[in-house]
Parts: structure tokens; sequence; C-alpha cells
């Protein structure tokens, strides 16, 4: 298990820096999806069965074909290089900077988070989430899914020539 | 798990691996036989008695035929294509109950290599991912035609991956589970799930050809409009991956079907013969194949009947037809179960 959970962070993290570092739009998209399934791999480690099959689906199967789309469609094959003035750059380092200390200072707060609530091995079965969004959550739940459909219905809209 | 368990499980997957192969090396033979039979030929009888070897005549030819990577493709990415379209539609076997439970040596294993209580969950997440098999392909060809089928492709799957998840859900509200083999016991003495949900299984029928890309829906090779469509390019064993991804999908299918909607394993009138388990999950799983058979059938019977739909007529289908029709069924399956269970 520990194994694995270093294998799978070694995976996302190289993914995520080639997300980063690699010049062609279209192998960026290809990491980044490595990255999302090796994010499942951490879930499934977890216990989440149900979110990391989600996951799967949502984000590596369904946004990221369109991300690949899109890229596909503009013919973005040849590889960018921007060229930004030092006033950017310089500025675009201290904003990632900042972000990445409220990012820092977040993740020590999950020092006590974690010992106020342990961790349950059944928390992420589907019976665990689907107990906890239609009671706690439910909501919140029925709005996002009324908001999910009502944009459905809109893009369906978009796609009518007459209206 | 112990040992056996795990030898058991191995040997199991390495059967279902090699049965998933030979059954979509002779859809092949199946689909020209049965083309043949439709248009009053006589279909491939030369290699063999009734031609039963041109399977392995084709795959030899694949085998042998020049492999060529055009010069202006993305070489990697040209040959990661097929493998992905392979593998995922590879991967999907596994979480499919194949039968029942056998007893060897006083022990008893389930005929399932993993049951998984999300198994519908990760047929659809595989499925999901199968598409980058096309799109990358098409796109790695650096062709138009081979772009502009990937791209077709795409839009088709999500399109109708959609209609397919929410006629899912109406049979979940029926079932009141994700696992697979839980989905399957319950049908068991004649409750099969098409008699519940009759509209939910057409609708999956429909978003089953569109995500396998079988005619009518084979608009990603629509050889008179993009000549070969994403595999323009591509040769050899390379093609021959790709083709044969689109009959082991197929195959799967159409397992896919029989389990959610035709009782799986189950058959009618078992319990009244008082066999022995093991003769009972023998005659089981020859069932369960005899259901698959003739879902692959029907989709070749399809193939060869009907014309292919235009791309404006396809993408109106599923968004404007099925999707509607997939919202009201989960409606009138939750009206209708909140008032016949609320007690």
């Amino acid at each position: 298990m520990v194994f694995l959970f270093y294998m799978l962070s070694a995976i996302m993290i190289i993914c995520a820096l080639l997300v980063v570092f690699s010049k062609n739009p279209i192998n960026n998209v290809i990491y980044l999806i490595l990255c999302f399934l090796a994010m499942a791999g951490h879930y499934i480690l977890l216990n989440a069965q149900f979110l990391a099959v989600v996951h799967v689906i949502v984000y590596t199967g369904a946004i990221m074909v369109l991300f690949l789309f899109v890229i596909m469609l503009l013919n973005l094959n040849k590889a960018i290089i921007l060229r930004k003035s030092t006033v950017t750059r310089v500025s675009a380092v201290i904003t990632g900077g900042i972000f990445f200390l409220v990012l820092l200072a977040a993740t020590r707060q999950t020092f006590e988070i974690h010992a106020k609530y342990p961790f349950a091995s059944d928390f992420g079965l589907v019976s665990g989430i689907g107990k906890v969004l239609f009671n706690e959550f439910l909501l919140p739940f029925e709005m996002s899914s009324i908001l999910f459909i009502s944009a459905m219905v809109g893009a369906m809209m978009f796609g009518k020539k007459d209206v | 798990m112990d040992w056996t368990e795990l030898i058991f499980k191995t040997i199991f997957l390495i059967i279902i691996f090699v049965v998933t192969l030979v059954v979509a090396m002779y859809s092949t033979y199946g689909e020209r036989k049965v083309a043949a039979f439709m248009q009053d030929r006589r279909g491939p009888n030369r290699a063999g008695p009734f031609g039963l070897l041109q399977p392995l005549a084709d795959g030899l030819k694949m085998f042998m035929k020049e492999e060529i990577i055009p010069l202006t493709a993305n070489k990697n990415l040209f040959i990661i294509g097929p493998s992905i379209a392979m593998t995922t539609a590879l991967l999907t076997g596994v979480v499919i109950p194949w039968g029942g439970t056998i007893s060897i040596g006083g022990r008893i294993f389930s005929l399932q290599v993993a049951d998984l209580n999300i198994g519908i969950l990760y047929v659809f997440a595989m499925v999901s991912i199968g598409v980058y098999g096309i799109m990358i392909g098409g796109w790695a060809s650096n062709n138009k035609y081979a772009l502009l089928g990937a791209i077709r492709a795409a839009s088709q799957m999500i399109s109708y991956e959609l209609a397919m998840g929410m006629s899912i859900i109406a049979l979940v509200l029926t079932t009141g589970t994700l696992s697979l083999h839980e989905i399957v016991s319950q049908q068991h003495g004649m409750h099969w799930n098409i008699f519940y949900q009759p509209l939910g299984f057409f609708i999956f029928l429909i978003c089953a050809f569109a995500e396998t890309n079988r005619a009518p829906f084979d608009l990603p090779e629509c050889e008179t409009e993009l000549i070969g469509g994403y595999h323009t390019e591509y040769s050899s064993m390379k093609l021959g991956f790709y083709l044969f991804a689109e009959y082991i999908n197929m195959f799967i299918s159409s397992a896919v079907i029989a389990t959610l909607y035709f009782g799986g394993y189950n058959m009618p009138f078992i319990d009244q013969l008082g066999l022995s388990m093991n003769t009972v999950t023998f005659i089981g799983t020859f069932f369960f194949f005899l259901k698959i058979f003739s879902m692959i059938f029907l989709f070749m019977w399809i193939r060869w009947t009907l014309p292919r739909f235009r791309y404006d007529q396809l993408m109106n289908m599923g968004w404007k037809g099925l999707i509607p029709l997939a919202m009201f069924n989960i409606v009138a399956t939750g009206i209708y179960y909140f008032f016949t269970e609320l007690k």
C-alpha cells in the first residue's frame, strides 16, 4: 500500500510538472489525463471506489475529452513559445509564490482537521456518500442537479438554429 | 485473499482474455457470413471447411503486412492510439459475472474476476477512456480525414454517453445496486430487467450501438465521406488492433446488455431441474453466451439492414430524442417507486 502510494504520487507529480513544462498543447492534455488517472488511484487506496470511478468518468472521460477536442479543432499542434515582458514575468512569479504560500497554509490546517474527523474506511463507498448527500446536503445537492439540467437544456437550445 | 483464490482468479482471467479474443476473432467471420446471407452471397468459404480458418488467415495477413508510419505523424502517439483502444476494450471484461459459482475440491469460487460494488460505473469509465484511442490515433496521423473522423467519434461518444448514463440511472432505481453480481442475482427466476425497464433497454441499446461505432452510427469511419475515418493512415497490425477493438467492444457490450437486461447467466426453470451446482453453473454460462451471441447477431443484422445516419440527424437524435426520453424514464420510474414502495 505504501509502495503504491509513493508510486502514484510520483506519477502524479511528474505528470503535473510535465503539464507545465511541455510545450506541445496535445502533450499537456495527455499528461493531465495521466495525472487524473493517478489521482483516481489515490482515491482507490483510500477505499473511495465510487469517488475514483466518478472522477475517471467525469474528469478523464468527459472534461479532458472536450479539452482535447478543442485543441484538435483549433489545430494547435505547433509548440508555442510565449514572449512576455519582464513586468509580466516578475508579477507572475510573485503571484505564483503567494498562491503557493496560501496552499501551504491550507495544507497545514489539515493536520488539525484530521484529528477531528478520523478516517472512516466506508466513507467513499456509494452507500456512505449517498447517505451524506441525501441527509446533510440534500438542498445543495438538489440545487446543483437542477443547475446541471438547466445547463444541459441550455446547451440543447444553443444547438437549435431557429429558436 | 489466499493463494488458491489468487491462482484461480489468475487462471480465470487468462481464460476470459483468450475467450474474448477468440469470440472477437470469430465475430469477424460471423459478420461476413451474416452479410453474405443478407446479400444472397456465400461469404468466406476458401480457407478451411466453411471458411472457418478465414480469421486466422486475416490475422496472419495483418501481421505480415508492411508497417507504415507516415513521416509527418507524431510517432509516439501514433503507436499509443491503437494500444489504448485495445487495452480499454479488454479491461471491461473483468467486472462481468460470467457464471454462478463452481466448487473445485470442496472450495467455492465465483466465476467473476472482480465483484466491484460500482461494477456498472467501472464499465462506463472504461468506455469513456476508450474514446482516447480513437482521438489520439486520429490526431497523430496528421491527416485531415483522420482528424475529422476522430472529432466525429469524440462528439458522438460524449453525446450518447449522457443518454446511456441516464438509462442506467433508471435501472439502478429498480435494482437498488451498482454491483453487476447483485443485479444478475436479483433477476433470478425470469425477473429480467427488460420487463421492468423496456424503455431504458431501448435507449441503452441505441447508445450501445453509438458507443461501439457500429452502423447505423459508424460516422467516424464513414468510407464514402472520410475514406477510412480515424484509421485512414494506419496499416498492418495497428489497423488490425483498431478493427479488432471494435469487435471486442461489440462482444463486451453484448455481454453487458445480457447482464443488465436479460438476466445474465440465469435461465428459466433451472431450479426445477434439481442439478448439482457445477452443472447449473455450466448450463448458466452456456446460456449467458447464447444470449451474448444473439445480441451480437442483432448488432450484425442491424448493420447490414439499416443505412447510415447523416451527422446532424445523429446529433439531433442523441440530444433531442434520447436524452429527453431517458429523463422521462427516470422520472416515471421514480414516481412509480415513490407510490408503490411508500410504506
